[in-house]
């Protein structure tokens, strides 16, 4: 059921990233990588990760300003009202005891749950935050308070080398792996690099969780909008796991159905 | 004597279409591309009907399309599609599925809906059934449905084009559904599918703002199953062909129910959402438990059994 609630705070994270907080209890119990969907009246309704959940009540989404809505969301003032279906959708599994967690862009904000798990259940973290330019990163302060944790550490990668080091998170992933230091990858972000990554997990012989994107319209799974293979994004993603992956392989990085149903290049 | 279940025989017939079990897919629900289609036969169901596919592409309406509402959803997705020529390609790769594919066609004209019907065939629909009743597109579906003269021209034009079964799916938001059932029939429609959503709404009162983009929707779910069943109750009464019975079924029981009124198969939609896909197995089980323990020997013989008098 819809709930209707009032934007209690909006953090700027950067240039085109917010983060905004509102008190819901059921978005409290998200597990990392479930995501709401989010009403902006008169505007459009879409699928946001949990970016923070706190025990007095409050909840966070962080969302880019790249389309319509989420332009409309991110120009959304404290006080003002916004809905909120979920939690939807599987969560990422904790499972293995040394975890490399990849993040571009955006894709760093249902991580952040996750991290926090991981640091829970002492698991070894290796976090590597990939943006286009420094102007792009999103929680640097919450990673590096993060990294202050043993067992945590936390790489900045940007294409340009305006901060942290230079290129792609997918090359710092790699050389992680061939450190041999870790067993498994989390990843969220833009899908060409959930493709290499997956190429990666193959190659090192490590496993996989990646949240996966698609157009999303009922959340509950029946409309069959957000299909990839036979899964359902909304219902049985967005986190799904490497034998998954491997099953939609062929449409990964590569073919999705947009909102008419037509299958494009993704 | 009491049979063991496993000794029922489920199977049913619905103008030629043999099914093992009168379980399907409802339209609307998962049915837009091969790989989900094939994963709900896969499941058990006796058969399974894509979404509604037109002429032309089409987008639908913005979000918000589906929302939970008190015992079911409310939805105006608004009919997005790929068009015919391009679904056709989904249809083709399901070659081989096992269960009969049911292609759920609209249009915005008569012979728009005959040439989609058309094409569908082609490309290897086992059957057709017409949206005559989506509550939430102007030009097509209910505004067509709500007209005998209309609905006669529908199934008249695509019966002419296509020799494959065809089915009107009819919509509840109607006066007299058995007089438009009848109308269909007398066109050469091959069976009834009853009913589509009721048309319905929902409003946020934080914001003052009905909540669909659309405004306007249409109800499934519990919430509408004894609408659903009357409708089949009273087409049984007016028409001799068979009726598929949707509507808010999410269990065994609601099936026996739909049958005992008259329908032939009963079509699952909504219920997917709560149940998951084991539901198709679940209520052939249910129903063949039931069946044994009242001494049927296979469900056909419990269709129409409440109309005795």
């Amino acid at each position: 059921m819809l709930r209707v609630v009032r934007i209690l705070d909006i953090k700027v994270e950067n240039p085109y990233v917010k983060t905004i907080f509102f008190n819901d209890e059921m978005c409290t119990l998200a597990e990392p990588g479930q995501f709401v969907m989010v009403w902006i009246p008169g505007i459009d309704e879409i699928p946001i990760s949990i970016s923070s959940v706190y025990p007095d009540g409050s909840s966070s989404i962080t969302v880019a300003a790249v389309g319509e809505a989420t332009k409309a969301l991110t120009e959304m003032k404290p006080s003002d009202l916004i809905g909120v279906r979920g939690p939807f959708g599987r969560s990422y599994r904790v499972i293995g005891k040394k975890a490399l967690v990849v993040g571009g862009g955006i894709g760093m904000a249902p991580l952040m749950l996750l991290i926090s798990k991981l640091i829970d259940r002492n698991v070894e973290t290796i976090v590597v935050n990939g943006a286009k330019t420094r102007d792009k990163i999103i929680f640097m302060e919450r990673l590096k308070n993060l990294a202050k944790s043993d067992m945590v550490s936390v790489y900045f990668v940007t294409e340009d080398g305006s901060y942290g080091l230079k290129g792609l998170a997918t090359d710092v992933a790699e050389e992680v792996l061939r450190s041999g230091k870790v067993d498994i990858i989390y990843a969220c972000g833009p899908e060409s690099m959930i493709k290499k990554l997956y190429n990666l997990a193959k190659a090192y012989l490590v496993d996989m969780q990646a949240s996966l994107e698609r157009y999303i319209r009922c959340a509950v799974g029946i409309c069959g909008s957000c299909v990839i293979g036979r899964y359902r994004v909304c219902r049985d993603g967005p986190v799904f796991m490497m034998e998954e992956l491997r099953e939609v392989e062929s449409c990964l990085g590569l073919i999705k159905y947009n909102e008419k149903g037509e299958r494009v290049p993704v | 004597m009491v049979r063991a279940p496993n000794c029922i025989d489920l199977s049913v017939r619905v103008s030629g279409l043999f099914m093992q079990n009168p379980t399907m897919l409802a339209s609307g629900i998962l049915g837009m591309s091969a790989d989900t289609l094939r994963m709900v036969a896969e499941s058990g169901a006796g058969a399974v009907v894509t979404k509604s596919v037109g002429l032309k592409p089409s987008s639908g309406y913005p979000n918000p399309t589906v929302i939970q509402v008190e015992c079911g959803f409310l939805n105006a997705v608004g009919l997005p599609n790929p068009g015919v020529h391009k679904f056709a390609e989904e249809i083709k790769a399901l070659r081989n599925l096992g269960v009969p594919i049911i292609v759920s066609v609209f249009g915005f004209s008569p012979e728009e809906y005959a040439k989609v019907a058309r094409i569908a065939v082609e490309s290897g629909a086992s059957a057709i059934e017409l949206n005559l009743s989506c509550p939430h597109v102007s030009g097509t579906g209910a505004e067509i449905g709500q007209d005998p003269k209309m609905i006669k021209q529908v199934v008249g034009a695509v019966k002419r084009s296509v020799e494959k079964p065809v089915f009107a799916k009819l919509t509840p938001n109607t006066t007299n559904i058995a007089e438009i059932a009848e109308a269909a029939i007398s066109a050469g429609a091959d069976a009834i599918t009853a009913i589509n959503t009721v048309r319905a709404m929902a409003i946020d009162v934080e914001t003052h703002r009905p909540i669909l983009a659309n405004r306007i929707g249409g109800l499934s779910g519990p919430a509408i199953k004894p609408i659903a069943l009357r409708c089949v109750y009273e087409i049984y009464e007016a028409v001799n062909a068979p009726i598929i019975g949707c509507g808010g079924i999410t269990c065994w029981r609601d099936a026996v129910e739909f049958m005992l009124a008259g329908a032939s198969a009963v079509q699952i939609g909504s219920a997917i959402a709560i149940e998951g896909f084991s539901i198709f197995k679940s209520i052939c089980t249910g129903l063949a438990e039931y069946l044994a323990r009242k001494g049927f020997r296979s469900v056909g013989e419990i269709i129409g059994l409440a109309h005795k008098k």
